[in-house]
């Protein structure tokens, strides 16, 4: 042990190196501030058209700040607007939609990340030819298998009921994402599977203690792919909600598209916002984690 | 008591062969270390022996048993390895007693092995912490000591010390001895270090091409090699090996260096088969048999007398390189001769005894 204290040492402050700005990235800058301004228009108008009357929005006028901010677009947007027959807002579009999603991480998340394990860690017959197999899968557009789908749904008969969509979520989601999980497994160290082998042995266990607690970053990056997919999906939930089940995604396209009448932009507005706030969220509270999980491989010993 | 038996074992990948019809017996208690460089195939033999890696043909037994195709789990067998392989989730304590996830024991039987592994290995102020929180000893300790939690009889190591510094390593070493000569189990420990091998083992597999050369204990491997492989591979500096003839006189046998123009007399050398005049062979000697200088009575088989072409002194002892003309030969000296023989155009006498060499035929590199 060396006898000196590092917090001892007398700390020395050394000027900042200044970085100068290169000619690339100006360019790289001004391309970056268009994109920006591109994106941040449209939504400025939105966000403000939704705290309108509508009587200031009739006078036009779309980048004016409104003159009394009123929540009445947000409220109506929630509970009143009418899809088709009913008339509860998007609310109801929103509770189905959390319905869907809870069942479809679960499938997807559960599926995947299992055979991603059996298919990197242990020897498996034919895994190559699985292996291509789902890849394939993965980029199968989903309209080419939409009917036999729907008439699969039909004979199971839950078709037209959330389990509907979930299913179809986690179903479809799932070779992509047990590729992505396949291949962070493939990146943990060989010895460590081989230790785990012959202390336990047991499939699910070395799953389910050693595996899974070193998923953390992986599962997230899934998350955030499932639950945005999920919750911004519009053809499934249309194709295989029926009546029944329309997630929030299908209400908001009701409203809008057929609304009889003077058109409420505001109330437009404040739906289509209520809808994008959700994945908005989990981007804002899992993103860090996000970006560690794509850039970060397995935890090393 | 477990005594393992490999029979005709064949490993191949693809269309590669790793090991080729290899048979080796380890003996009860023993401490075998299979030695050889790297990409040989030790790895690979110690993982089937784990049942880590499949076996293409042969037939592996463990105390009798037939375990060729048994898992991993249930060979009875306990492995650190090169990396350490610590489950980066999981404490020092949840480490050790995943080593004991495959044997359902009891609770308070659990903690009383894990507490005597960490107790045997000073470990016990660790056990709350997470592997990536300890230093390369440390992990090293850890490994060893989930592979004790199990007190299985057979205990395999891979290049256990590789990822240490070489005081660590030295440490180490000691204490992994000691664990056997307290312990008594038998184990089964690769490594391409030869100072480890000759230090640990009780007997040495030296390994080369997926072929043992050699098995046999530490001295016997050292004194007498069976071939050249062994021969360059064991000993630092290793052995010097030069080539000669082979020249008959009456019931003497020479052999000449043609370089050094020096013939060595083997005759008093014990043949397992007398090669024929003319006979192209490698002499091997070893730099610490050497007899310098003033200490040459003249009895010896053979006297060089050579350029020095540099000198050195590592540590407790000085190895000067001499010219033969073609070989270098490494010669170890007094330290204190080290600096009498850095001086420019030093030369050294030198000769070798009668009873210290190892001859080798040139063609099939083996022991004659
Ligand atoms: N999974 C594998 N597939 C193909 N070849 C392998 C595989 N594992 C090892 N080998 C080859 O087998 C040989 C022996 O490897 P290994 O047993 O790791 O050697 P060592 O441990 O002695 O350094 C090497 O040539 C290596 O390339
Ligand atoms: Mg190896």
């Amino acid at each position: 042990m060396s006898n000196i204290d590092i917090s001892q040492r007398e700390f020395k402050h050394y000027p900042e190196k200044k970085r100068k700005i290169k000619g690339s990235s100006i360019i790289t800058f001004i391309f970056l501030a268009m994109i920006a301004v591109a994106v941040m228009i449209p939504l400025y108008v939105i966000i403000v058209t939704s705290f309108k009357t509508l009587d200031q929005i009739t006078l036009g006028r779309i980048f004016d700040l409104p003159t009394t901010w009123t929540f009445e677009g947000w409220n109506k947007a929630w509970s009143e607007v009418c899809s088709g027959m009913t008339c509860n807002g998007v609310k109801a579009g929103f509770f189905t939609s959390i319905k869907i999603l809870i069942p479809s991480i679960i499938i997807s998340v559960g599926l995947a990340s299992v055979t991603g394990y059996a298919l990197a860690l242990w020897k498996i017959k034919w895994a190559g030819g699985f292996l291509f197999v789902l890849f394939i899968c993965a980029f199968v557009p989903f309209q080419v298998i939409m009917i036999p789908l729907v008439l699969i749904t039909a004979k199971l008969g839950i078709y037209g009921t959330f389990w509907a969509v979930a299913i179809v979520h986690g179903v479809l989601s799932m070779p992509f994402l047990t590729l992505i999980f396949r291949n962070f497994y493939k990146d943990i160290p060989p010895e460590l599977i081989s230790a785990a082998m012959m202390d336990s042995g047991s499939f699910w266990r070395i799953f389910g203690e050693i595996i899974l607690p070193m998923s953390g970053n992986i599962i997230i990056v899934v998350l955030i792919l499932v639950i945005t997919g999920v919750w911004n999906d519009f053809l499934i939930g249309l194709t295989f909600g029926g009546f029944g089940a329309q997630p929030m995604t299908v209400i908001l396209a009701n409203t809008v598209i057929t609304g009889t009448g003077a058109v409420r932009y505001n109330v437009d507005m404040a739906a289509a916002l209520l809808t994008a706030i959700p994945p908005l969220l989990v981007y804002f509270g899992l993103g860090k984690f996000f970006v560690q999980g794509i850039s970060a491989g397995a935890i090393k010993g | 008591m477990p005594e393992i038996i490999f029979k005709d074992l064949v490993k191949q990948y693809g269309y590669v062969t790793v090991l080729e019809d290899l048979d080796l017996k380890v003996s009860d208690g023993e401490f075998l270390v299979l030695l050889g460089p790297s990409g040989c195939g030790k790895t690979t033999l110690l993982n089937m022996l784990a049942g880590l890696v499949e076996v293409t043909a042969g037939e592996i037994t463990i105390g009798g048993k037939d375990v060729t195709d048994l898992d991993p789990k249930d060979r009875g067998l306990a492995m650190v390895f090169q990396s350490y392989a610590l489950y980066p989730t999981k404490t020092v304590e949840g480490n050790l007693k995943f080593g004991l996830a495959a044997q359902k024991l009891p609770k308070d039987e659990v903690t009383k092995r894990v507490n005597w592994a960490a107790d045997l290995l000073q470990i016990q102020p660790l056990m709350k912490r997470k592997p990536a929180e300890l230093s390369g000893g440390q992990r090293q300790r850890v490994a060893i000591g989930r592979a004790l939690v199990k007190n299985v009889e057979v205990f395999l190591f891979d290049e256990p010390l590789s990822n240490l510094d070489a005081k660590l390593r030295t440490e180490m070493r000691l204490e992994i001895k000691k664990l056997h000569n307290e312990l008594k189990k038998t184990i089964v420990y690769v490594t391409h270090d030869q100072v480890e091998a000759m230090t640990m083992a009780t007997s040495i597999a030296i390994m080369d091409q997926g072929v043992i050369q050699q098995f046999g204990s530490p001295d016997d491997v050292y004194d007498n090699p069976e071939n050249l492989f062994v021969a360059k591979f064991i000993g630092a500096p290793p052995m010097n090996i030069i080539a000669a003839t082979i020249a008959k006189t009456g019931d003497k046998i020479f052999a000449a260096h043609a370089a050094s123009g020096v013939s060595m007399d083997l005759s008093a050398y014990e043949f397992t088969s007398e090669p024929a005049d003319g006979d192209k062979v490698y002499v091997g000697m070893r730099p610490e048999h050497f007899v310098i200088g003033d200490d040459i009575s003249g009895k010896e088989a053979a006297q060089f007398e050579l350029p020095v072409l540099y000198a050195e002194k590592p540590g407790s002892d000085g190895s000067a390189y001499l010219d033969s003309g073609d070989e270098q030969i490494a010669v170890r000296v007094e330290t204190a001769m080290v600096k009498v023989l850095q001086q420019p155009d030093a030369r050294l006498k030198i000769a070798f005894p009668d009873d210290r060499f190892s001859v080798f035929d040139a063609s099939t590199e083996r022991r004659i």
